[in-house]
């Protein structure tokens, strides 16, 4: 039930993240910025919209945007609501959802790389080299999560944790997990969202040939793996047992709404990382996350 | 066993038939006929015994050791699966291919006939192997199936890098094969018998003298025919030389026989070190990230495609190991856990490689070039190829619906199990392995995203991409095949991840209990990511259905690609395979072998600018090939006593015989 609730919540409200951060960001600037719902707007005003297709292009690049949508989708049934278990649930449940994720990016780099343009090219071998570095520092806050839990399934690693001190993993794991959300949706340090041209170099110049419908499917996509990064973010962050079911959605739709600001915030306060830098941050983030390891296994 | 007798007869027949003289069609579809026909019994066999099932025949031959002892198990049958299904669809692929082929310029007359001579027995040594429960029998078969790749590598002999290749082949096969002699022959000397079941007793009765140093030589012996890290330099010579259908089977059967041995070597000492185990595991993870890392640095398609499978046997490796430090340890989770997914990595990259090899063939035939430089666009053009090499490559990266997902999730199930070790060390490894899969993950992503990318999608870099034809029905109908084999796997992955575990129960020193307890728990876990597939399916189903209904309602037309304001884009200015890997080069570089050479006029007005970027293996440059000169060069001074006089050679004979016989004295 609780399982269904996130499940439908989640496809519901994903695309108000964006919403939030672009707002946050509107107002650190001093600007008013656009409404919250902006992106629901978008995605109604583009599933009306007719589709223009490369004349270069074969089925790849209309079908890479469904495959990566629905890919997105269904990582969502492993994602455990907080206090309850994800609708399907079993040990070692993480790496699916992490190669979900990733036939999700094979999909769009395909499409962008079956468009023959330069730009797009660049882009997905950006998104393929920098998700690869990205893999091995999300799989070890997973199993930094299950040496200190005991559980292999994201439903038993991020259930709400024992009141007691404040152990490694739960210490570390949310900043690398906040770190990895920046990196895997090319949000500023690594990439910029908003720009379409020489500034943006990952993502959204992925996807310059798509439109219509296609282009619905990426920008909901897209929306939908930030939730899940925002959640597990959240999830781990969730504080102390004892909470009632009521209490627990709460503290979770206050701690998404808390990370979604912090991306805001990021987002306002940094500039755009030289892409030979990234590594060096995933570099950080991986040294940080293996530290966390060896200490949660030690116990 | 039958089933398995009729393959070889076939295929022993199909070979024989090729060689006798009536012209080189009826040869090729002889010879063709004998591989398929054998495959399609082998594959009977297969399908006929219930999987758990035992069979030996010990028949008379006339040697004074050893005996023509065969037997089938689970392990074997499961090896053999890639043989046979492999070897139908080569068969019928490579008909396909040199079909015609004896009249231009390639291979001269004749030489079909020999060509699916040494295919045949290629096939049977494979099946040989896989079913002797004899040393010495092992030992014949092992070097049929070693020589016969050897002359098939070197089918266009006339080219320089061919012949080169097949050397190095050949070299690397008999330094491994001295290795298994000397294995054997220890091994030999201390149970006093040859049978497989006198030296599995000796090993288990401490008769032999140093298991761990016969461990080590099974490991080099093995791991040459593997291909496994420092002796893999073989592989990307002999896939790219080789033709297609012979690359997909080298690949795809011939080097899972290097685990097979591992896994047979594993059973015969017995319950070993843990060390075994860590050193395969070591091995295992250090072949399959330097293997993808190269792989993606590489911009010939056939290469990419032999460090792959460099990167898939690690895995391989890394499962037994698992195993052996599961059964060292007793822990029965992790052993069942890790040879599962060993043996359902090698099944699945079978039909995956076989598959990609096979496409690269097709592409060789339509192109004329295997350089990803030289591609582009050839999905609209051969469709088949295309669709076929999108569906294997998304299998051999380990992504969900397909089965290759399932081998990976086995082989991390079993590391996970590890984080619940005895001691940090061993849990930091067991940590720190599956990091490194998940990174060999995402490389493997990389590396196949820029192989099917490049080669089929966007426009053709060069004329004759532009111009590319679809292959004949024959060779159509052999990628299908693979394609359903594929697709078929996907949708049973649990029934034949449980299957694959028949193996793993089989497996001398593990408690069959609990050992069966996980692999249904695994089983069971297969079931849920199937329903996950499903999902993924269905949903994939509705959305298709939707976007139809929104494009019929709204339009769809087709415009070029947009150039960002430019309006004479030409084709040469897409990613290629050298900016494909540039980001990577600059963090991975030094591990991925990558050189780039510019030559650029600094003048202040700079004329025409090259920029060359080549993927030398390494360890082949810096290594291997210095030692071989040096070789060579001390042979050369033995050439004192070789001269060519024969009354002197006959003097050296009497020396010989005078000092024997002083000796004996």
């Amino acid at each position: 039930m609780h399982a269904a609730l996130h499940l439908l919540l989640a496809l519901a409200l994903a695309p108000l993240v964006p919403g939030i951060v672009n707002r946050v960001k509107a107002r650190v600037g001093g600007r008013a910025g656009k409404p919250l719902l902006q992106t629901y707007f978008d995605l109604a005003k583009l599933v009306r919209k007719g589709v223009v297709i490369s004349e270069t292009a074969s089925w790849v690049v209309w079908a890479g945007p469904i495959v990566s949508l629905a890919a997105v989708a269904c990582g969502l049934l492993l994602l455990p609501g907080p206090g309850t278990p994800a609708p399907v649930a079993f040990g070692g449940d993480f790496l699916l959802l992490a190669y979900l994720l990733g036939l999700s990016r094979l999909a769009l780099v395909l499409a962008a790389l079956d468009t023959g343009s330069s730009f797009e090219g660049m882009g997905a071998s950006r998104e393929a080299v920098f998700s690869a570095l990205a893999e091995p520092v999300l799989f070890l806050c997973f199993l930094s999560l299950c040496a200190g839990s005991g559980g292999l399934s994201l439903s038993t690693m991020l259930a709400l944790p024992s009141p007691g001190p404040v152990t490694a993993e739960r210490l570390f794991v949310p900043v690398i997990l906040f770190v990895l959300l920046l990196v895997e949706n090319c949000r500023i340090p690594v990439d910029d969202p908003n720009t379409h041209l020489e500034l943006t170099m990952i993502h959204e110049v992925m996807v310059l040939d798509h439109s219509g419908p296609d282009l619905a499917a990426v920008v909901y996509g897209a929306a939908l793996k930030l939730w899940i990064f925002c959640a597990l973010t959240a999830l781990t962050l969730t504080p102390a047992s004892g909470l009632s079911p009521l209490a627990a959605w709460g503290v979770f739709g206050g701690l998404m709404l808390v990370v979604a600001v912090a991306v805001g915030l990021v987002e306002s306060a940094m500039a755009r990382l030289r892409l030979l830098r990234v590594p060096r941050l995933l570099g950080w983030a991986g040294a940080l996350v293996a530290l966390s390891l060896v200490l949660s296994v030690w116990r | 066993m039958e089933w398995f007798g009729i393959s070889l007869a076939l295929y022993a027949l199909g070979g024989l038939a090729a060689l006798c003289p009536r012209g080189d069609g009826a040869a090729n579809i002889l010879g063709a006929a004998g591989a398929l026909a054998g495959s399609l019994a082998g594959l009977a066999a297969f399908c006929l015994a219930p999987a758990s099932a035992q069979a030996q025949v010990v028949l008379p031959w006339g040697l004074p050791i050893g005996a023509l002892a065969l037997g089938l198990d689970p392990a074997s049958r499961l090896f053999l699966l890639p043989v046979s299904l492999l070897g139908a669809a080569c068969a019928v692929s490579g008909a396909a291919s040199l079909a015609g082929h004896g009249h231009d310029g390639g291979g001269g007359h004749g030489r079909i006939g020999a060509h699916w001579f040494f295919f045949n027995m290629l096939l049977a040594g494979l099946s040989l192997v896989m079913a002797a429960r004899d040393a010495v029998c092992f030992l014949l078969a092992w070097e049929i199936m070693s020589l016969a790749p050897f002359f098939l590598i070197g089918f266009h002999d006339e080219e320089v890098e061919v012949r080169e290749a097949a050397w190095v082949y050949l070299v690397a096969a008999h330094l491994g094969a001295v290795c298994l002699l000397a294995f054997f022959s220890l091994f030999f000397t201390a149970a006093g018998a040859t049978g497989f079941d006198a030296l599995a007793l000796a090993a288990a009765d401490g008769r032999l003298g140093a298991p761990s140093l016969l461990f080590l030589l099974a490991l080099a012996g093995f791991g040459a025919k593997a291909g496994f890290y420092p002796f893999h330099v073989w592989l990307p010579e002999a896939h790219p030389a080789a033709p297609s259908h012979v690359s997909a089977m080298l690949s795809g059967a011939m080097i899972s026989a290097g685990i097979y041995g591992l896994w047979r070597a594993a059973e015969l000492l017995g319950p070993g070190a843990a060390w075994w185990g860590w050193a395969l595991v070591a091995v295992g993870t250090v072949s399959a990230a330097l293997g993808i890392l190269q792989g993606l640095a590489q911009a010939n398609l056939k290469r990419l495609l032999a460090y792959s499978s460099v990167e898939n046997m690690g895995l391989a490796c890394l499962g037994l190991g698992l195993g052996l430090i599961g059964r060292a340890g007793g822990n029965e989770t992790m052993a069942a856990l890790g040879l599962t997914g060993a043996v359902f990595g090698v099944c699945n990259h079978a039909a995956f490689k076989g598959l990609l090899f096979l496409c690269a063939g097709e592409v060789l035939h339509a192109v004329g070039s295997v350089r990803l430089g030289h591609l582009g666009g050839l999905g609209k053009r051969l469709p088949v190829v295309g669709g076929s090499f999108l569906l294997a490559a998304t299998g051999i990266a380990g992504l969900p619906p397909l089965a290759g997902f399932a081998g990976e999730m086995a082989l991390a199930l079993a590391l996970l199990e590890g984080l619940f070790l005895p001691g940090l060390l061993p849990r930091v490894a067991m940590a720190a392995a599956l990091a490194v899969v998940a990174g060999v993950g995402g490389c493997a992503l990389a590396a196949l995203a820029k192989a099917g990318g490049l080669a089929f999608l966007g426009e053709p870099r060069t004329p004759a991409a532009a111009k590319a034809l679809p292959p004949g029905p024959a060779a159509r109908a052999a990628l299908l095949f693979l394609a359903g084999v594929i697709l078929v796997a996907a949708v049973f992955a649990p029934a034949l991840f449980s299957l694959a575990g028949q193996a793993a129960l089989a497996f001398p020193g593990l408690d069959p209990a609990p050992a069966r307890a996980a692999l249904a728990e695994a089983t069971a876990i297969l079931a849920a990511i199937g329903r996950v597939g499903l999902a993924l399916a269905a949903l994939v189903a509705l959305l298709l259905f939707l976007r139809r209904r929104l494009t019929a309602a709204h339009g769809s037309r087709r415009e070029p690609t947009w150039g960002c304001g430019y309006l004479a884009p030409t084709t040469r200015m897409q990613y290629g395979p050298g900016s494909f890997v540039e980001p990577a080069a600059r963090v991975l570089g030094p591990a991925m072998g990558l050189k780039a050479h510019l030559d650029m006029d600094t003048g202040y007005f700079p004329a025409r600018a090259r920029l060359v970027v080549s993927a030398p293996d390494r360890l082949r440059l810096s290594v291997f090939t210095p030692l071989f000169e040096a070789v060579g060069k001390a042979c050369d001074a033995l050439k004192v006593v070789q001269h060519g006089r024969v009354h002197l050679y006959i003097l050296y004979v009497l020396a010989t015989v005078v000092l024997l016989l002083a000796w004996k004295l």
